[in-house]
């Protein structure tokens, strides 16, 4: 069983990190994980792409061949980046920075959520935005488990900010849990309308 | 050869130099300032680069490194890092420190690690038989100047204290014995230091720029060189065309092999923390 | 898994520099540059503590500089760097090869010529290794293909340097230094640390006098033996000589001292070989590629297997004869547009070969790689 996540976004938003971060819990939870990126020469800005492929057998080819999950946190990946997702597959962009063309993406599963503006507003860190990322994405995809991620993130953040961090990675899960009754909600009203009789 | 310092030589005289070149009288005078400082030979490394001046580490009996063009300085600051205890001397040519080898000069100097640089200066590559080099006075005649070079040339002095050696001397190879004294003060002084020792080329350098031959150049630096203590009280147009010779500038600071020590040592203290 | 089981997520480029200090480097001097700095970095924080110095020279001729002055008065000495900073490099490679002064240099390749494409890897300088400096020689070139196999490699360039008193060139490239990967290296897969050779008689000490083993002695500069190190062409007792019988003796003994023990130089695997029809030879991070393509292949009942070279010089060209030799074809992708592929065709003969070359800054795509064996095959009606 292999797993194939890409995560993208703007340079400086701190996407290696939370690939690295989601690798490293892979490796926790007992899986072989392979963590690779593409760059481009800069530090801030730019698109930024980190991929990660979880595996319980050996990784031979380091790359995402066919995306089972991708993250975008901005407009520029969701165009590099999002389109060649498996149907099936899970997509979770950023509700205010990011549109998608869903005509191209059928069959797959799209969230998007206020990742970005929760960095800013609820935790009042926009450095943040990458661990709130990575909370509504582990907890919408169960790729690893939660308490690997906690340990993962022991391990990559220095103490200073680490609960800072936990913090943001819980207001993730939050959105998660929004995005997964709003869905619920979604999917009731979409039977009650079904079940109307047609005029 | 007087034999006090015969023991400071390879058997393996004589050398390739052209009768008249000072280079002989550089590495003599190098001996002397090793018997003055009174080294063990053993604790000796001398390094050197390409060209005519380089060949002075095979004759020498230390530890002798003979590297590439213009990189003997960075040899050297690997081998004096690493091994902080060896007495450390670089000898190059002019064209092998100011030109090819100019990024590692300055760089060494920056650092004030305590090598002693000995750079011969005779105006000209002379190995590749008389090309003008960044020492070339604006004027003089070279193979690839036929008509005059036009390039500005450095001034060691100059280049060193701005780029931060910590002792600046320019000797002669008329006053030989003078020039083993700066060398041996350059070696006692703690951190990087440089001695122009300004030299003569007869065969390429002299004989495209009217000398008569090799005393006539030997003349020329003895009426020439002129001891900074009376220029500094001569007035510049007198100073015109003379070569100003004597220690330029001694200061202290920090020597880079013991700014080594301090950080391993606050390194160490940090994981006893 | 509790934190002390469980395998370190480790970066290739940090496992290269762990290597260098595993296998006891003291010295390392570098400059900056893209997709190396890394190994650069772990060193200047690590090697103070493990004893050692760390310092960040000029530009790129001053770091090898410094490194050979180092290994000169006997330290184990490193660098890293890529693509240009590996050009400036060159001369002072020929200076090692020729002074036999035991270095190790790391090449993280990215993508060139020139300033190229600085994060992006390649394999662009294989010959560059192989045939960059002056002069005739022969030269160590290491190829390892993921982040543990770096830090063994690693040990083993070390080691190869001392026992052969040679530079030896780890050719590293942007993937495999910049992939993580679980890292879990267990103490009986840690190669034994050689040191090079030494003789304690200083007296009558010969420098590079001419032994049976092809690998002269070495006394550290500055420990009483007093001799002289050069690049010019010289005798046994190290100094200048042009006769013409000396000269030759010289050039050979420095070349054959490698190209004659291949059998203990040259590392390499097998995967998938025993019953292969098909073979694909490569190395570096391409060869993750060559095994998914391997295994794609072989679930479409196709015969493939796959040669994979760790080290790349001295060339191991009895090893692709007889491995190659009679089988149906041969495919050889390389992140370039052909340069071992070169070498590989020579040492195979009449086997049929055919290279995939990949010029777009990055690895080959297994399918792509699979797919040009399966239509090769169809081509030449073996399918």
């Amino acid at each position: 069983m292999k797993t194939q996540i890409r995560l993208s976004g703007t340079g400086g938003q701190g996407i290696i990190k939370i690939a690295v971060i989601l690798a490293d819990a892979a490796l926790y939870d007992g899986f072989n994980a392979v963590q690779s990126q593409a760059y481009g020469p800069e530090s801030r800005g730019g698109a930024s792409k980190g991929e990660v492929v979880i595996s319980d057998t050996e990784i031979f080819y380091p790359k995402v061949e066919l995306p089972d999950i991708v993250l975008c946190l901005s407009q520029e990946a969701c165009d590099k980046y999002a389109y060649d997702i498996r149907s099936g597959g899970i997509l979770l962009i950023d509700s205010q920075h990011c549109s998608v063309d869903m005509e191209k993406l059928q069959g797959v599963n799209i969230y998007a959520s206020p990742i970005i503006s929760t960095a800013k507003t609820v935790i009042g860190n926009p450095l943040c935005v990458n661990t709130v990322a990575l909370g509504t994405l582990v907890s919408l995809t169960n790729t690893v488990s939660k308490d690997a991620v906690l340990m993962a993130m022991e391990d990559n953040f220095k103490t200073k900010i680490l609960p800072l961090n936990i913090q943001a990675y819980e207001e993730g899960r939050k959105l998660c849990m929004k995005l997964l009754q709003e869905n619920k909600r979604r999917a009731k009203a979409m039977e009650r309308l079904k079940r109307r009789p047609s005029k | 050869m007087q034999t006090a310092y015969k023991k400071y030589f390879r058997d393996n005289l004589p050398h390739i130099w052209c009768p008249g070149c000072g280079n002989g009288i550089v590495m003599g005078a190098f001996a002397r300032a090793i018997e003055m400082l009174d080294y063990d030979k053993d604790e000796v490394l001398v390094v050197s680069g390409i060209g005519c001046s380089s060949r002075i580490t095979g004759y020498l009996d230390f530890n002798t490194l003979h590297t590439a063009h213009g990189r003997a300085l960075a040899f050297a600051t690997g081998a004096k890092v690493a091994e902080p205890r060896l007495k450390t001397f670089v000898i190059m040519g002019d064209g092998d420190a100011a030109a090819i080898g100019g990024n590692h000069f300055i760089h060494a100097c920056r650092r004030n690690i305590d090598i002693t640089t000995i750079i011969i200066n005779n105006n000209i590559y002379g190995m590749t038989g008389g090309q003008f080099s960044p020492l070339t006075p604006k004027g003089r005649k070279a193979t690839t100047a036929p008509y005059g070079n036009i390039d500005r040339s450095f001034d060691i002095v100059d280049l060193s204290k701005g780029a931060g050696a910590t002792y600046i001397a320019r000797g002669d190879v008329f006053h030989a014995f003078r020039l083993s004294y700066l060398i041996a003060e350059a070696a006692r002084h703690k951190g990087f230091s440089v001695v122009e020792a300004v030299s003569t080329c007869p065969i390429s350098y002299g004989r495209h720029n009217k000398f008569k031959g090799a005393a006539d150049m030997v003349n020329y630096l003895k009426k020439r060189t002129i001891a900074l203590n009376r220029a500094s009280r001569m007035n510049p147009e007198a100073l015109e065309g003379k070569i100003i010779t004597g220690i330029f500038y001694e200061s202290e600071d920090e020597e880079y092999c013991d700014a080594f020590e301090r950080l391993e040592a606050s390194v160490k203290k940090g994981a006893r923390k | 898994m509790t934190k002390a089981k469980k395998p370190k997520l480790l970066q290739g480029n940090i496992a290269c520099a762990m290597g260098a200090i595993k296998a006891g480097a003291t010295f390392f001097g570098g400059y900056p540059i893209t997709p190396s700095t890394e190994i650069a970095e772990y060193m200047a924080a690590q090697l103070p503590k493990a004893g050692g110095r760390f310092m960040q020279m000029e530009d790129e001729i001053a770091s090898i500089g410094a490194i050979i002055g180092a290994s000169c008065v006997g330290h184990k000495s490193f660098t890293a760097t890529s693509g240009p900073g590996f050009s400036l490099m060159q001369e002072l490679i020929g200076y090692a090869c020729n002074a036999e002064i035991p270095i190790v240099i790391a090449n993280v390749m990215r993508s060139g010529p020139s300033t190229g494409l600085p994060t992006l890897p390649a394999a662009q300088d294989v010959m560059q290794a192989r045939w960059g400096t002056h002069g005739d020689h022969s030269i160590i070139a290491i190829s390892p293909y993921s982040v543990k196999e770096t830090y063994i490699q690693t040990i083993k360039a070390f080691n190869l340097a001392e026992k052969y008193r040679t530079p030896v060139i780890i050719l590293m490239d942007e993937k495999i230094g910049h992939l993580r990967e679980g890292f879990d290296v267990s103490d009986d897969e840690i190669p034994e640390i050689i040191q090079r050779k030494r003789t304690l008689d200083k007296e009558n000490y010969i420098p590079y006098e001419n032994t049976p083993s092809m690998v002269p002695e070495f006394i550290p500069l500055g420990c009483g033996a007093r001799y002289h190190i050069t690049g010019l062409t010289h005798n046994e007792k190290g100094f200048y000589t042009q006769k013409s019988d000396e000269v030759e003796k010289f050039l050979f003994r420095i070349y054959d001292k490698i190209e004659k023990n291949k059998e203990d130089i040259c590392e390499y695997e097998m995967f998938e070989m025993d019953d292969a029809e098909v073979v694909i030879v490569s190395y570096g991070s391409v060869a993750r590629s060559a095994k998914e393509a391997v295994s794609k292949l072989r679930a479409s009942n196709v015969k493939a297997g796959l040669i994979r070279l760790i080290t790349l010089w001295p060339f191991n060209d009895t090893l692709i004869y007889e491995k190659c030799h009679g089988k149906k074809l041969v495919l050889m992708p390389e992140m370039n547009l052909g340069q071992l592929s070169l070498e590989v065709e020579r040492a195979i003969k009449d086997t049929p070969f055919y290279s995939l070359h990949g010029a777009k800054a990055d690895l080959i795509d297994p399918k792509v790689m699979a797919d040009k064996v399966i239509s090769l095959l169809k081509e030449r009606g073996e399918v």
